[in-house]
């Protein structure tokens, strides 16, 4: 009877995403039953259903199915982001519980926005609708919005927030501009017949390029490449630290994969066009973000900026648009979840009552006070630089050889010399630790659920860095993006 | 001209004309009653176009529920200090520019597009007049476009919980 509505296909195919909204449900109605000493069972919920919802998706990882008339692919480019998205989930949700007691916020409705933008960021991966898409990117969005002010009392945390949903709705609103007229000129919401559409037009036609940058500025707004990134410093430093490590790593992997549907599907006949315009971007994106980096004296700020240069690498990736780029955008992903993760973590960690512990300068004297810790931030940061034997080598390898294979000499060349500006700030942090005095006799407090966040990050870390071959094996699945 | 012509120009220089007073009353209540004349006319030219469905969400959304907040949000603040302000700070100069240069940039790509007919013609649906048009808006919503349409439950859902979350009072037990 609903033949003409939807197949069971359909909801195999979506069957991760249901139940991740039946757990964000669950958490909201169990959490009503919760006393205050007993909100960390919350935490259990969601990653019960995070768990579930990893183990549907293992099962369906080669369905490679079309589902809702084509709005959704589940091909092997959306699993593998997802699988990222649903193990940076699950780190987040292990740093929190420990945070949002200390700031006396500890509610179960966090959990459930934290699934519901992990709904989101699925969705945004396996979308190949507009409408479907864009749809999914203000879920995920909104959510941000809310947990990012989630610190009610927190003067800061209602600032960023603030900041962070106003140019989000006005990045969206050219979004949804770039979007209506690719309608417009395609007559489908479907970006493989808009690729089609728009390669039967004529060269440089001017409304095919109003459509291209209106859709790009909002696209590079939402990762925060510049000149859009002024929302991010803020946005970072004022959220809740284990929300920074969420948005700093999924949703960002989210919009990248977005725009790789945009550029390779939709806009590919426009590659031309495209790909100066991206490296114009790419280079001011990796060179302001490194270069303010070295002045900041906030950890949260720093690394924030450092997130934008890191998206500015990413970049390079979309450039060279090659095999090469493309799985050196998915294997960096998965590495940057780990070591900005892990690194954040630490920051969250130094909250400790009556200290925010987010300057530099707080994390003075650490390996005096916590040998352990400071040498975990030290591995961290090495990654964040790309040093060999750490993970952040082999992502920056790929995405620097993808440039070089495409010719792209240039633009090599200032991506090893941001990479070398980046080590300078990267090494502040860790002689501060290493060198100064302790500024308190406090101990550091390691939850269980930092130290499992913590030994995981450290270990796939040091892992990808030294035996990296299972792990490019697993990222070349993105490569069904070209077919 | 024929019947339909004239109506249309009759709509459209009405919603212009009040659209102009929108931004030029003192009155943010007058302004207000103006943006309701600008939308009923345009939900008017929508029924032109044989876009009924279109219409009544105008009416019902905008002029029904958009506008009455905007109207609650006029009363809530005061509104003899807000007539006595300055409307315009120094930043009109920029903004004229801004406005000024996408007017242009707009103007070329819609006069170049005209000439290389560059938008296809309308096609599909919206020549199908043998369905009514919100009967077709509903197939379309649950065939074509049911699942971003159940995403969107979700969507509100969160809005829901955030406006929670953001007005709840902080309660004595939470501390």
């Amino acid at each position: 009877m609903f033949n003409q509505f939807f197949q069971v296909s359909d909801i195999v195919a979506i069957y991760p995403q249901l139940l991740l909204a039946l757990f964000g449900l669950g958490v909201l109605i169990v959490d009503l039953f919760l006393d205050r000493p007993w909100k960390v069972l919350n935490a259990f919920t969601a990653l019960l259903g995070i768990g579930y919802a990893t183990y549907a998706l293992f099962q369906i990882r080669r369905f490679n199915v079309s589902a809702y008339n084509g709005a959704i692919v589940n091909d092997s480019f959306a699993v593998y982001f997802q699988f990222v998205f649903l193990i940076a989930t699950a780190l987040v949700i292990f740093i929190s519980a420990r945070y949002l007691s200390i700031e006396g916020e500890h509610r179960g409705d966090y959990y459930a926005l934290i699934l519901f933008s992990l709904i989101g960021m699925n969705f945004m991966v396996m979308g190949m609708d507009i409408i479907t898409l864009y749809i999914a990117l203000e879920l995920m969005a909104v959510s941000e919005y809310i947990l990012v002010g989630y610190l009610r009392t927190n003067r800061q945390s209602n600032e960023a927030s603030l900041k962070f949903f106003l140019l989000g709705a006005f990045s969206s609103g050219i979004l949804l501009y770039g979007i209506s007229l690719l309608y417009g000129i395609s007559g489908s919401t479907d970006l493989r017949v808009i690729g089609q559409k728009l390669a039967e037009r004529p060269a440089n036609d001017p409304v095919t390029l109003v459509a291209l940058v209106t859709l790009a500025a909002g696209l590079l707004f939402k990762v925060a490449g510049v000149p859009f990134h002024q929302w991010l410093p803020d946005a970072y430093e004022g959220a809740p630290s284990p929300i920074t490590a969420f948005i700093s790593v999924a949703p960002k992997a989210a919009a990248f994969a977005l725009t790789l549907r945009f550029l390779f599907i939709a806009l590919k006949p426009l590659q031309v066009n495209w790909v100066p315009m991206l490296s114009v971007i790419c280079v001011l994106t990796m060179t302001v973000g490194n270069i303010t980096a070295i002045s900041q004296s906030n950890i949260k700020r720093l690394l924030a900026y450092s997130s934008i240069a890191h998206a500015g690498y990413l970049m390079l990736g979309m450039i060279a648009g090659n095999d090469y780029g493309i799985t050196g955008i998915a294997i960096y992903f998965l590495v940057y979840m780990f070591m900005n993760i892990g690194a954040w973590t630490l920051v969250v960690a130094m909250r400790r009552k009556d200290l925010i512990g987010d300057q530099i300068q707080d994390m003075s004297g650490m390996f005096q006070k916590n040998p352990a810790a400071a040498v975990l931030m030290l591995i961290f940061m090495l990654s964040l630089a790309g040093i060999p034997p750490t993970a952040g080598f082999i992502g920056k390898y790929y995405l620097f050889a993808s440039v070089i294979q495409t010719k792209h000499y240039v633009l090599a060349v200032i991506a090893v010399l941001n990479a070398a500006i980046s080590l300078y700030y990267y090494f502040r942090v860790v002689v501060v630790m290493f060198m100064n005095d302790k500024v308190d006799e406090e101990k550091m407090v390691l939850s269980p659920g930092v130290l499992t966040t913590l030994a995981v990050t450290l270990a796939f870390t040091l892992i990808i860095g030294i035996y990296p071959d299972p792990f490019i094996r697993f990222a070349q699945n993105s490569l069904s993006l070209f077919q | 001209m024929t019947f339909d012509q004239i109506l249309f120009y009759c709509l459209a220089a009405i919603a212009i004309i009040s659209a102009l007073m929108v931004i030029t009353r003192r009155n943010p209540v007058h302004s207000a009653m103006f943006l309701i004349t600008t939308l009923f006319s345009v939900a008017g030219i929508y029924l032109q176009l044989h876009a009924e469905f279109l219409a009544a969400v105008q009416v019902i959304v905008y002029v029904g529920g958009i506008m009455v907040l905007f109207l609650f949000v006029i009363m809530l603040v005061n509104l003899e200090v807000v007539s006595t302000e300055r409307r315009f700070n120094k930043q009109w100069i920029i903004a004229l520019i801004a406005s000024a240069v996408l007017l242009v940039e707009f103007g070329y790509v819609i006069v170049r597009g005209g000439k290389s007919s560059l938008l296809p013609p309308v096609t599909g649906p919206a020549q199908d007049l043998t369905r009514k048009n919100s009967e077709q808006i509903g197939l379309m919503l649950y065939q074509n476009y049911m699942l971003p349409f159940e995403i969107a439950s979700l969507l509100l859902l969160v809005a829901i919980i955030g406006a929670v979350i953001l007005a709840k009072r902080r309660l004595a037990s939470d501390k």
